[in-house]
């Protein structure tokens, strides 16, 4: 018997692109819901029906990077005009600014943290996955399924040790702390998926690149490095999701220096009324590293690049 | 260009040995073939004479030089692959370019090199294409280029063409063969195929097992094999072997085969048991009035020749005929072998019996 592949018609095509469409409005929904917070009026977002059409503002973001304090109608008159927008947007709150707040600097260490973590994550875990993959490791599969068990209970069930550990070695509330613990939690995950990746390239190449006159290290990062770059790219792309939005250790072990902005956001509420707009824009600034790398990477997610240079 | 000499060479895989001991010199500028089944070792040898892998023991020397535990980069050879192994991200141009690049040689060298090797090939017009769309044929040849590019001192290829349609094969190994004459360098090929290794070969070393079992010019391979396995491995159909008991003296040159005297060259040793009496189906004459008879049980047909096989007194037997012959099935008929061609086999060991005729042959191990 044999299959012939049919053309789609132009009704599954449309069939498909709503589908497609729909799936598209569900999954981002909430995600539109949050940008939009963050555009309106502290009114406005907790409107009930919920507006949809609203006349935007930048209070939430102004809100989001300044400390405020209230001010009486004197104090707004002594003060003169403002003399900027977002004094301007403050001041019809009866409020002034008093300072920027510590977003800034929170999602700083979420980006240094987060980055610094997959970097290190993504190092060791090609060079591990290259060896269990192409070398006689002692023990290799007892070893690969250690790897394997640190991932077996949630790492939060191991916060207190971790937490007496870290306040013994002087790591809580700094960079490096939360760096390798991120790294050593995600570390499993890029080993495994990466040593799947290097298992499918054949070795041939390397040893292509071995007899061209290259050293083993050079053959790993000019020739196995670029072909293991789709799942390169996905995995780091999963390490740093995971490290970016981690929420308990963060509570737990950063208070001051190194606070990420996920234990941030929440104090947003508390310090005038719920603040809404500006947690919104909290959130929504907090997405964009996330989506940028992963839109700089999706090249890499396609399959294919290695398809028919090698026969099978 | 280099004499490749491997010297007792052993390797083992925790406690399967690969290849044992093995000896062999490859010439200056042979076309040089490692032949066996699968598993038998022809792979491995070649991997360690590129250092892909390291002998447990022995030595290899290319060009005088001991680097049997050397790194490949350092041996200055050039290997193709079955697989090809060319690198996926680069296109055509930068593929034959990559060993050059490497070994650090200018921008305009690299372009004039890569410019000549791929006029040698003819694949000047696809230098700029990616290699994932290439045909099997260009990727062969893009891999060959690669390795021709350096000029280095050997080629080593195991089964290039293995990859390939068996039509377009036949053109490649002829594309290859010139190639060799063309540039006279010391070419090692592995091939499971005794066609392959008939066709190009200047000379063939057959290895079962791990072990070398004869070493030499395809010629004498066919006509004296050292052993069993090389007769039946070597020509198709293989070698009949007629079992028989029996005892041959020193210098004697008749054996009796179901009480038929048959004449063989000369024996140096003699010999006494059981023994195999080989013959070449091509050597086997129909002659109804020869006294050493067979019933045709099969024919077939091939054009110029066909094949008959017969049932005798000592066991079956193929032999080639023309096919004007007219052959009935169910036939009785005499039968003769052409007594300058025969081998006679220890039936236990497997190897061959020294005679006048093979003796040269067999020296070589």
């Amino acid at each position: 018997m044999s299959f012939s592949v049919t053309e789609p018609t132009k009704g599954t095509k449309w069939f498909a692109g709503v589908f497609v469409a729909l799936y598209a409005v569900i999954t981002l929904v909430p995600l539109l819901w949050i940008v939009a917070t963050g555009f309106k009026s502290p009114a406005d977002s907790i409107a009930y029906p919920p507006v949809v059409v609203f006349e935007p503002s930048l209070e939430g973001y102004v809100n989001l990077f300044t400390e405020r304090t209230r001010a009486t109608p004197d104090m707004l008159e002594a003060a003169g005009p403002a003399e900027t927008w977002y004094d301007q947007i403050t001041r019809e709150r009866g409020t002034v600014i008093s300072g920027p707040s510590r977003y800034g600097e929170r999602f700083l260490n979420s980006v240094i943290i987060g980055f610094g973590s997959t970097f290190l994550c993504m190092a060791l875990g090609t060079m591990a996955a290259y060896a269990f993959s192409r070398f006689k490791v002692p023990l290799k599969d007892d070893l690969l399924f250690f790897i394997l068990s640190t991932r077996m209970m949630p790492p939060i069930a191991v916060a207190i040790p971790i937490f007496l550990m870290f306040r013994n070695l002087g790591l809580n509330d700094t960079h490096l702390g939360m760096i390798l613990l991120y790294t050593a939690v995600n570390l499993s995950l890029s080993v495994w998926l990466l040593k799947g990746f290097i298992d499918e390239i054949p070795i041939e190449y390397e040893e292509a690149a071995l007899i061209d006159g290259y050293t083993r290290f050079q053959a790993f990062y000019k020739v196995v490095l670029p072909q293991a770059a789709t799942g390169i790219a996905s995995t780091a792309i999963f390490c740093l999701i995971f490290a970016w939005n981690e929420y308990a250790f963060a509570v737990l072990l950063t208070s001051g220096t190194a606070q990420t902005a996920p234990p941030f956001i929440p104090t947003i509420i508390g310090t005038s009324g719920k603040d809404w707009p500006a947690v919104a824009a909290g959130a929504t600034i907090f997405l964009v590293p996330v989506m940028v790398f992963t839109i700089l990477l999706r090249k890499h997610l396609l399959r294919g690049i290695t398809f028919g240079a090698v026969r099978k | 260009m280099a004499q490749i000499h491997i010297e007792n060479v052993r390797k083992d895989f925790g406690s399967f040995n690969a290849v044992k001991s093995s000896t062999f010199t490859i010439e200056d500028g042979e076309f040089f073939m490692l032949l066996g089944p699968s598993g038998c070792g022809k792979t491995t040898t070649l991997r360690m004479m590129a250092g892909l892998e390291l002998p447990t023991s022995g030595e290899i020397y290319i060009d005088g030089e001991e680097v049997g535990q050397k790194p490949a980069s350092q041996r200055d050879i050039a290997f193709v692959f079955q697989m090809f192994a060319l690198y996926p991200h680069m296109n055509v141009g930068k593929n034959i370019s990559y060993p050059l690049r490497c070994q650090g040689m200018s921008k305009a060298a690299v372009k004039k090199k890569v410019g000549e090797i791929a006029e040698i090939l003819g694949i000047t017009d696809i230098l700029n294409t990616p290699v994932g769309g290439l045909s099997g044929g260009d990727r062969q040849r893009v891999a060959l280029g690669r390795a021709i590019v350096r000029d280095p001192k050997a080629f080593f290829m195991d089964e290039p063409l293995g990859a390939l349609d068996a039509e377009f094969r036949e053109h490649m190994s002829e594309e290859l063969r010139a190639l060799h004459d063309r540039m006279s360098a010391t070419t090692v090929y592995v091939t499971h195929d005794q066609l392959e290794a008939m066709q190009m070969g200047d000379k063939i070393v057959v290895m079962n097992h791990g072990s070398v079992e004869q070493f030499g010019v395809p010629q004498d391979i066919y006509d004296w094999p050292a052993t069993k396995f090389v007769a039946q491995f070597i020509g198709s159909p293989p070698m009949n072997f007629l079992d028989f008991n029996g005892m041959i003296g020193k210098g004697g040159s008749e054996v009796h085969l179901h009480e038929t005297t048959m004449s063989i060259p000369k024996s140096i040793d003699g010999a006494n048991g059981a023994l195999s009496f080989g013959v070449r189906p091509e050597h086997v004459r129909l002659d109804d009035a020869a006294p050493y008879r067979g019933r045709v049980k099969a024919t077939e047909y091939l054009g110029t020749t066909q094949i008959v096989t017969l049932e005798t007194a000592n066991g079956d037997l193929k032999a080639r005929v023309a096919s004007s012959d007219k052959v009935t099935v169910g036939d009785q008929t005499g039968l003769t072998f052409d007594p300058r061609t025969i081998t006679l086999f220890d039936a236990e060991t497997g190897a061959a019996l020294r005679s006048q005729a093979n003796e040269g042959v067999l020296i070589h191990g």
